[in-house]
């Protein structure tokens, strides 16, 4: 059973958000994403500055068996790339709700993380996944 | 629905993801893929390969049917146990599927086809075997487990019963033997030595589990693909199929034109192929930066479309993307792969990539 960290939101095509007191949120994909795909070998990330809407196709992860579009979970601008997945893309496998992060955004409609989903919505969604 | 092999208990207690593959639910790794990769390179690890049909040939005519239905020559086997890699093709050249044909005796032979055609071979072989006196039969009994790697074939000759043990160790490459409940092949699908042992399908997981406590690596379909692709070996399906030559798909090689008698299958329509000189070229791709190289991607010689990658990916051993691909005939180097939005260069070099352990390209080729 992969982990779902309670103080997270998530979305349907399993990115995880974590709100900051500043009002950046990060972004990353979650235990069960890392699980499906496999081992990573490649993540493209976006650029600083980008402006995101929410549900744009902003990354990609790419494992031994896949590559896999990673979608915007809020609007916002990009303000932080993780820039060691580079060199270590396996940190997304070994640490996927920490030094697997993929970038920050500062947001840019703070009710959009109420269309998100809380921890216990998603670790149903990720049983219906794996029957 | 999805078959299950033998060994399916053993896999979903070692905590398998388990997918289904041709017809056949089967582990795609045991929780690392590119853990199972280094561990073949590096030392031994199993497959189970049950999907696989054997088929064996049997009767006076066996030799004939085989000289007409394949595209390499039979006749090039003489020491009982040898071992051939061929393709099955069609009339038009298309291959229905690529095997090995193992020498039991002269009027023996067994065929080891793969799992997504197994059905169609069967029906194909026993059509083309009604002039031939010949019995085909598929062996539905038996499974087969593929130990790979630099220490596979002591770990497997350890384990085998003393009466098989001795002409086991003595297997030449790409020879089997076959002894009472025994199959053992000096064969595989990964650029690495080892065994492929076949047995009753009763007797599989108990060997399983011996080759377990033995310290070989159980290994998924992952890395199977990841092997196969670096040792530069084509994927049915993938890389070549019925809508292509093997002369178009880099296996010109084990196509034997040169007995001008033996008029096989697919024979005109090869050497038509040849004299209006439109083989495709089929190479191997180096990705030069960071990315996958995936199939279907197209590939650009300038801005001229040439053809795509039939088979990609990232390479654990070389710790980048690799690639087989289908070129038009005149396609000339410098290469781009499309990615997504991008364009970015491959360098073409010769397959394989990597045998035995060792990188056969050059690396600091850009």
């Amino acid at each position: 059973m992969s982990h779902v960290p309670d103080n997270l939101k998530f979305t349907t095509s399993h990115e995880w958000v974590q709100l900051a007191d500043d009002g950046s949120v990060s972004v990353g994909i979650t235990d069960h994403a890392q699980s499906l795909l496999g081992d990573l070998v490649f993540v493209e990330l976006p650029e600083m500055g980008d402006d995101l809407a929410q549900g744009d196709e902003c990354a990609v992860v790419e494992s031994v068996k896949a590559a896999s579009d990673v979608f915007a979970p809020v609007s916002g601008q990009v303000v932080g790339c993780n820039e060691t997945l580079a060199d270590a893309p396996e940190a997304i496998n070994q640490d996927p709700y920490g030094d697997g992060w993929l970038f920050r955004l500062q947001l840019s409609d703070a009710a959009e993380l109420g269309n998100l989903l809380d921890a216990a919505a998603y670790r149903v969604l990720c049983e219906q996944d794996e029957h | 629905m999805s078959n299950q092999t033998p060994l399916y208990d053993a896999h979903v207690a070692l905590g398998a993801r388990m997918v289904p593959f041709a017809g056949w639910m089967l582990p795609v790794h045991f929780g690392s893929q590119l853990d199972e990769h280094h561990a073949v390179r590096r030392c031994g690890g199993m497959f189970d390969v049950c999907h696989m049909r054997a088929v064996d040939v049997s009767g006076i005519g066996a030799r004939a049917l085989l000289r007409f239905v394949l595209a390499n020559d039979v006749q090039k086997l003489r020491t009982p146990g040898k071992a051939l890699y061929s393709c099955l093709l069609r009339d038009d050249g298309g291959v229905l599927d690529d095997l090995i044909v193992y020498y039991l005796a002269e009027d023996r032979f067994r065929l080891v086809v793969n799992a997504g055609t197994a059905t169609k071979d069967i029906a194909w072989l026993q059509v083309q075997a009604e002039d031939f006196a010949v019995r085909i039969a598929p062996r539905a009994d038996l499974g087969m487990i593929a130990v790979q790697g630099p220490a596979a074939r002591e770990k497997v000759l350890s384990l085998l019963p003393e009466s098989v043990r001795s002409s086991a160790a003595q297997l030449k490459p790409f020879s089997a033997l076959a002894e009472a409940a025994w199959f053992v092949a000096r064969t595989g699908y990964t650029g690495e030595d080892g065994f492929e042992v076949m047995l009753d399908h009763a007797a599989l997981p108990a060997f399983w589990q011996q080759l377990l406590e033995t310290g070989v690596q159980p290994c998924g379909l992952g890395a199977r693909d990841t092997l196969r692709l670096e040792a530069g070996m084509n994927l049915y399906g993938q890389d070549m199929d019925e809508q292509v030559s093997p002369l178009s798909s880099g296996l010109t090689w084990t196509v034997d034109l040169r007995d001008p008698t033996r008029r096989f299958i697919g024979r005109d329509a090869l050497e038509a192929e040849q004299v209006a000189g439109r083989s495709a070229q089929f190479v191997g791709l180096v990705l030069a930066g960071k990315g996958v190289l995936r199939q279907h991607q197209p590939l650009f010689a300038g801005d001229q479309p040439v053809g795509e990658v039939t088979s990609g990916g990232f390479a654990p051993t070389l710790q980048r993307s690799i690639a087989l691909a289908r070129i038009a005939p005149d396609a000339v180097a410098p290469l781009c792969v499309g990615i997504r939005n991008k364009r970015i260069p491959v360098t073409q070099v010769r397959p394989p990539f990597v045998r035995s352990g060792a990188v056969c390209i050059d690396l600091a080729l850009r």
